[in-house]
């Protein structure tokens, strides 16, 4: 079982977050892949990049102004 | 209210968003803006610039209602769905001197993105040239993006930091309304221009209720002229294309239904014709707005949520659309300014270095 990937895109203006999630994404070809992004705008581009890649993006658990986003395949 | 917003941040914001935009674009024409220049982002910061006194080019001085709008509206916006997070740290520098390349090539073709389109959309087909010459200038930035470019990390800023920005804004609307004069024997500034495009304006209360609609749609949308294309080729996502896509076609039709669409290369209103630096300032322009992360609308509506970094970019436009006239950079009808050229040149040189050496700093 290969492990969950983890990447922080924290603090990245656009088109940072989406960007580092999809390289995240083609680079794991399928599993788990786990977000954190900062703001709502960016957990909205991640979400969508990986839904267009044909990942399900699960929300985690909030914590202050960060969110986990776990996306699976 | 939420649920409007839901909408906003769907599939549907940027369209609605782009839609909204191209309509009261062309009306903003008809009420009174300068031709095609129902928005400028650029040509607006640059005449606020001339009203302050920053430049003392007189035919385009005027505080614009339309900028001061957006970014309340954007503030108001984030402020109601708590999206108001003052952050900075990221490169101010750098993102300032963008400012100001970005503004060089957006006056040398006499627009920045959102004109560029409406311009399209009015039949300037001198558009067509700059628009490409956009493009272009995205895919070179679009190749740093690839090959690890970064501004670094932003991180949470004092709240006051934020208020920076809105509290200028409502500065400008207070000098614009009430005109003082600081200058010496009650002179300008503050500047209007008597004759030209600064003359030339919507009422002060429509522009300034425009943009606030518009700013606070963009904002819930994060509506994006430069992410349209960026996004298109470098994620294969059209989610805000399809807003700019929405811009063009209402603008067109609007202009169509108001009599305001004249097609042809010619005598199209603030534009000029000379292909080769329409094409080359908006290379320098695509990129700029590329390297610092987005369109000088967005960048306008992100300094309303309180991002430093947008705020410290948009007064490198200031500065940047100041010096385009005092340097003879910016364009005119007439052609292109004495060194339009070789601020292009050396802009995108600049802009190049800036791709290769800024990295993640790494702690």
């Amino acid at each position: 079982m290969s492990e969950t990937i983890k990447i922080d895109t924290s603090g990245f203006s656009c088109p940072q977050p989406a960007l580092m999630a999809r390289q995240a994404l083609q680079k794991a070809g399928k599993g788990v892949v786990e977000v954190k992004v900062d703001s709502n705008t960016a957990c909205e581009n991640v979400s969508r990049i990986a839904n267009n890649m044909g990942w399900k993006v699960t929300f985690g658990q909030p914590s202050g102004d960060t969110y986990l986003l776990r996306i699976e395949k | 209210m939420q649920a409007f917003s839901k909408l906003l941040t769907s599939r549907w914001g940027p369209i609605i968003t782009g839609a909204v935009i191209g309509v009261f674009a062309s009306l903003l024409v008809l009420w009174g803006n300068p031709g095609n220049m129902g928005f400028c982002m650029v040509c607006f910061t640059r005449d606020i610039a001339g009203a302050l006194g920053m430049h003392n080019a007189g035919v385009v001085q005027y505080i614009r209602p339309e900028i001061i709008g957006g970014l309340l509206g954007a503030f108001i916006a984030a402020i109601m769905f708590k999206e108001f997070k003052p952050r900075g740290g990221s490169a101010p520098m750098v993102r300032f001197l963008l400012g100001v390349l970005a503004a060089f090539g957006a006056l040398i073709f006499l627009g920045c993105p959102w004109r560029a389109y409406l311009r399209l959309a009015g039949g300037d087909w001198n558009a067509i040239v700059g628009i490409f010459g956009l493009v272009v200038g995205v895919v070179i930035g679009i190749y740093f993006l690839r090959e690890g470019f970064s501004l670094g990390r932003s991180h949470p800023a004092p709240k006051a930091s934020g208020f920076i920005m809105p509290i200028f804004m409502v500065v400008l609307l207070v000098l614009l309304v009430f005109a003082p004069q600081f200058g010496k024997d009650a002179t300008g500034p503050i500047f209007f221009s008597e004759s030209g495009p600064g003359n030339m304006y919507a009422p002060v209360l429509i522009s300034l209720c425009v943009g606030l609609l518009v700013g606070f749609l963009a904002q819930r949308s994060r509506f994006c002229t430069i992410g349209a294309i960026r996004d298109k080729i470098l994620l294969k996502d059209s989610h805000l294309l399809n807003g700019v896509l929405a811009l063009v076609f209402f603008a067109f039709i609007t202009n169509l239904i108001l009599g305001q669409f004249n097609a042809g290369f010619e005598s199209q209103p603030v534009a000029h014709s000379d292909g080769l630096w329409n094409f080359g300032g908006m290379v320098l322009a695509g990129l700029a707005f590329t390297l610092v992360g987005g369109c000088p609308g967005r960048q306008l509506f992100l300094a309303g949520e309180g991002d430093n970094g947008a705020g410290i970019f948009f007064m490198g436009m200031l500065a940047g659309t100041a010096f385009a006239h005092i340097f003879s950079i910016a364009s005119s009808s007439s052609g292109v300014g004495a060194f339009g050229p070789e601020a292009v040149i050396i802009g995108l040189v600049i802009c190049i270095a800036i791709g290769f050496t800024m990295r993640e700093a790494k702690a």
